[in-house]
């Protein structure tokens, strides 16, 4: 027992803060916090000084507790935080004010985009990647639960998921148990909630072996009037614990998710939680009905990571009040829980609401409607502090701001890996360029390949269709949403992109490339960006490299949200992605939402009639940096990122736009992983609506008359800055030299007709592929690899 | 006419059922709470697709317990007209309002894809005269495989209680079947969603022609407008 805490101390005036703690009862919770103990709670010595420093006292192990999960970096943001700063605030030019921002990043648990006439969109992306490592099915369906309470707890009802997962190499029995669990865990989680799961992105590489990334967004709709913030305010208002019980899950998951795995993570488990979707989809409705009621609900916040924690300690923040519970009135699932137990649960399903005093009864009537509990667990105070009790003895006492806002902040050493700067060195020209053979073999291995073929095995496990809003559902380039918003109705769109190979040889570059292909994704679509929230996914901030490829990727981020105007609405900082094999691939996931402002707009990726011309928008390539031709084809993982000019990407996003409102588009399908080839045979991938006798497209491309130093660049080169669009020949013409008027490279490669076969010539090299064979190839990849004996 | 789709507390494509009626086929629709008895003048009850009670247990099990299915009950006895969607089908099956079961796919994954469907001569309203030789629409389930005792499938054939097969079976169901009615004709059972395929953006627009079939059940004049 401590000598501090053996004593009984009035308040030191001096302090203006309670000194010291009464003796706590139980010998556990009142022993005194040695080195070993601050280490096991990932606390540096520094910061203990600090938190000894803030409390005036040496903390309990309640308290030490509190600190290590608020000041962990998936709370604090310690050693992101000052890079984060670089993203713009506000826009480019006179008017500063971006005018559709309603909650900013960093503001609250998810930002706010106003959609005009009077409604808006709240969204946000988050990870689970340490949780899906150790279990993949209950860290990937948590982390969807987790995610939809950030929406619905700022009023909004969640109305589309969307997901970013990376694996390692599909052929290792590792990836597939992760895979198949992930897909699992994100299905039970969104299927049973009801709200569909639209759209995502999927990549296979190495560097994710054992270190997989799970990032899920939601999006909710609301209007103005229905923003609900997470703030304590006014003195004496009752703070209410509702929905599930607390139990021992989850202990301690934010420290978790802020270490490196290892090969002891499996004994992690326990700090894994455990989600029942049937709980969230009672909680979803009892607090939105609970939100609808005029003037009840004064503040509202999720317990997700830090738990019960973090939504007291955040809400009296942001609220400039103090909170005081007693946990004997949390509902337990468990006997003999202590205050430590209690505060670091991160048991799931539950949240924190803050109601207008003397009106208690009428959210008690509205959780029994719903058959859940809604138990009165404390007060909001004036002292500025959060304080906690147990059996009537105070366990916890600290400066409610001093928790969230007054973590240490780092700037690690950052110096870029010498990796990259020899990678970066590659030039093909050892590589000897492709005949007519080789391009045949290139493109069906490349359509057949796990990163770039169909991810149909994995989407059609998700409930894509319920709320029947779906327009545009997985597997194209972007997710189109219809949004009821009370008589009248909005389309939107939303992209996931990143690609870590970039990042890899670029950083800066790569983060680039992830906007601006986002972007192109939504412009192919129809759809204008409204703004972005990103899941920055790194390693451990501690080794030079690894801050350099964080710091690197915000500049490009940042950059390119100036450059276009984009506002950043939240995210999600997600380190220490480490296997016993090195860090990932520096991933920077970027997700942007966009409005469609006319039904007749929304554009698909492929074509569904022959005659349809073919024209490629953008210069012919002549890069083969960090492709997955190179990769697949070489086994190169090498050569510079692709260059990015913003203003070309402006140029050819404006002229898309504009096409496809004029009517003139058919399909547009943007050019990325696989380069040119893969693009234009994606397009005849026509969907297959039940019969699986659909009709057969073909296409003749004649490329003779781009310039090209190598037909492997031309061919499969990831260039940025380009798209394919089909149209009628009707309106060729006047295309081309509408895009020749404003400067835009455009050339008509081929024609879509229906002889099932794509047929390619670029001087005298010829080559042809039966589309049927392509696609079978395409379809089936993933669905073989997880095939299971004796079930189809 | 009136519409009235019942709310169980994991019912999640309770809207979808309801716009279906109410915005698609423009039919007074109300909303009916799992906790109600009395199902009042409606002379239609959906039962929608969702996770009713959460499922954990056996689709529907829990469901055919609650309130307001006993209040279902009584209305099917009387002649009343009974749809149950997706989980509404499961729950129908437990009530004994329907003959068979539906256990898991056979993929034991859960399937969200749209299906071709062969209509089959069942009623005045589900037959291909009405409907078409085949409908495409959406299904969203784990536990659609439907099961019966050899017995129970021959006297649905023989009674052709089958309203609908899938062309390409998405999930183990016996016979392929994708939808049933009960031998007295007033209850209807389909794991598809015509609640997915009633806008322009939708995969079909066959979900309209399909509730229009269980509506001409009570209505029979509906055929005459739309055939």
């Amino acid at each position: 027992m401590s000598k501090a805490a053996s004593q009984q101390s009035p308040r030191d005036p001096a302090l203006g803060v309670a000194a010291l703690l009464p003796p706590n009862p139980d010998p556990l919770l009142n022993q005194t916090i040695t080195p070993e103990l601050i280490r096991k709670h990932g606390l540096l010595p520094d910061e203990f000084e600090l938190i000894c420093k803030s409390l005036g006292r040496q903390p309990t192990l309640t308290e030490t507790g509190i600190f290590s999960v608020m000041w962990s970096e998936h709370c604090s943001y310690k050693n992101s935080r000052s890079l984060l700063k670089g993203f713009p605030t506000e826009k480019k030019g006179e008017t500063k004010d971006y005018g559709r921002v309603l909650v900013k990043a960093g503001e609250e648990n998810a930002g706010i985009i106003d959609v005009g006439d009077g409604w808006a969109v709240a969204f946000k992306i988050e990870s689970h990647n340490h949780p899906s490592a150790i279990e993949p099915f209950e860290g990937a369906a948590t982390g969807v639960g987790g995610i939809i309470r950030d929406i619905f707890t700022m009023g909004a009802r969640p109305v589309l998921l969307t997901n970013s997962l990376r694996f390692g190499e599909l052929s290792s029995p590792a990836t597939k148990r992760l895979l198949r669990g992930v897909v699992a865990g994100i299905a039970h989680y969104g299927n049973c909630v009801g709200v569909p799961t639209v759209g995502g992105d999927v990549y296979f590489d190495a560097s994710y072996e054992g270190n997989p990334l799970v990032n899920a967004l939601c999006l909710g709709v609301l209007r103005h009037d229905q923003i609900r913030l997470g703030k304590a305010t006014g003195v004496g208002n009752p703070v209410f614990y509702v929905g599930a019980a607390t139990g021992r899950d989850g202990l301690g998951g934010a420290a978790f998710a802020s270490r490196e795995l290892s090969e002891a993570s499996a004994a992690d488990r326990p700090a894994v939680q455990k989600g029942d979707p049937f709980m969230e989809k009672l909680l979803i409705e009892a607090c939105l009905e609970m939100m609808a009621v005029p003037g009840l609900v004064v503040g509202i916040q999720d317990m997700g990571a830090a738990g019960l924690t973090c939504s007291t300690c955040e809400t009296a923040s942001r609220g400039g009040a103090g909170i005081e519970i007693e946990l004997d009135q949390v509902p337990q699932r468990e006997t003999g829980m202590n205050s430590y137990e209690i505060m670091l649960s991160e048991s799931q399903e539950r949240m924190l609401v803050i109601v207008k005093k003397g009106r208690e009864k009428e959210i008690e009537a509205i959780f029994e409607k719903w058959d859940l509990h809604a138990s009165n667990v404390g007060t909001v105070t004036d002292t500025g502090r959060m304080v906690v009790k147990q059996h009537g003895i105070t366990v916890a006492d600290i400066p409610a701001n001093v928790l969230t806002d007054q973590a240490p902040l780092y700037k690690r050493e950052a110096k870029e890996g010498e990796w990259a700067i020899n990678a970066r060195k590659w030039t093909p020209a050892a590589l000897p360029d492709l005949d007519a053979k080789g391009v045949e073999a290139a493109l069906s291995a490349l359509i057949a390949s796990p990163t770039i073929s169909s991810k149909r095995w994995i989407y059609r496990q998700y409930d894509n269709m319920v709320q029947h809003g779906t327009a545009v559902g997985p597997g194209s380039d972007a997710a189109v949403v219809r949004l009821r918003l009370g008589d009248a109705e909005k389309f939107i769109a939303i992209s996931n992109d990143c690609n870590g190979r970039y990042c890899a040889l670029n950083p800066k570059r790569g983060a680039l490339i992830a906007m601006v292909e986002c972007l192109r994704n939504l412009a192919c679509s129809g759809a204008k960006a409204l703004a972005m929230t990103d899941n920055l996914n790194f390693g451990n901030p501690y080794k030079p490299e690894n801050f350099y490829q964080l710091s690197e990727c915000i500049q490009g981020l940042a950059e390119a949200c100036r450059f276009f105007d984009v506002p950043v609405v939240g995210g999600n900082v997600s380190l220490y992605n480490e296997s016993p094999a090195g860090s990932i691939d520096p991933t920077p996931t970027v997700s942007i939402v966009g409005l469609i402002e006319d039904e007749k707009h929304i554009t698909r990726q492929t074509v569904s009639t022959s005659g349809s011309r073919l024209i490629l928008l953008g210069g012919a390539p002549h890069e083969l940096g960090g492709s997955q031709y190179l990769g697949l084809c070489h086994g190169i993982k090498a050569g510079d990122a692709p260059e990015v000019d913003l203003n070309a990407e402006s140029l050819l996003q404006t002229f898309l736009l504009t096409q496809i409102k004029a009517g003139r588009v058919i399909a547009a399908h943007d050019i990325s992983e696989g380069g040119l080839m893969v693009t234009v045979t994606e397009m005849l991938f026509t969907p297959e609506v039940g019969a699986p006798n659909a009709l057969t497209l073909g296409a003749a491309l004649d490329l003779s008359s781009l310039s090209a130093s190598r037909l492997d660049a031309l061919l499969f080169g990831e260039s940025q800055a380009r798209a394919v669009i089909a149209v009628s020949s009707v309106v060729e013409k006047e295309l081309l030299s509408l895009a020749a008027s404003v400067g835009l490279p455009a050339t008509t490669i081929g024609e879509v007709n229906a002889s099932g076969v794509l047929s390619l010539a670029k001087g005298s090299i010829k080559t042809q592929w039966n589309v049927a064979a392509l696609r079978t190839g395409w379809e089936t990849t993933i669905e073989n690899a997880m095939r299971r004996p004796g079930l189809n | 006419m009136k519409v009235a789709v019942l709310q169980f507390p994991g019912s999640n494509c309770d809207q979808d059922a309801f716009h279906l009626f109410a915005s698609g086929l423009k039919v007074n629709t109300k909303y009916v709470w799992h906790k109600e008895t009395s199902l009042g003048d409606a002379d239609l009850v959906v039962v929608p697709g969702g996770f009713s009670y959460g499922d954990y247990l056996r689709c529907g099990a829990i469901a055919r317990f609650s309130p307001v299915m006993k209040a279902v009950q009584a209305f099917s006895q009387q002649g009343g007209v009974v749809y149950g969607i997706c989980n509404g089908f499961q729950i129908l099956c437990e009530a004994g309002l329907l003959p068979g079961a539906l256990i898991r796919n056979s993929s034991l994954e859960y399937r969200c894809i749209t299906c071709a469907l062969k209509v089959e001569t069942s009623t005045a309203s589900f037959n291909p005269n009405f409907l078409g030789a085949s409908v495409k629409l959406p299904i969203g389930h784990g536990e659609g495989n439907f099961r019966i005792d050899e017995a129970g499938l021959a006297r649905l054939e023989a009674n052709k209680q089958v309203l609908l097969r899938y062309e390409n079976n998405p999930n183990g169901s016996l016979s392929d079947i994708a939808g049933i009615r009960s031998e007295a004709g007033n209850v209807f059972g389909m794991m598809p969603h015509p609640d997915r395929a009633f806008e322009r953006f939708h995969p079909s627009m066959d979900g309209l022609k399909v509730a229009t079939a269980v509506l001409a059940t009570k209505f029979p004049e509906l055929l005459k407008h739309t055939a």
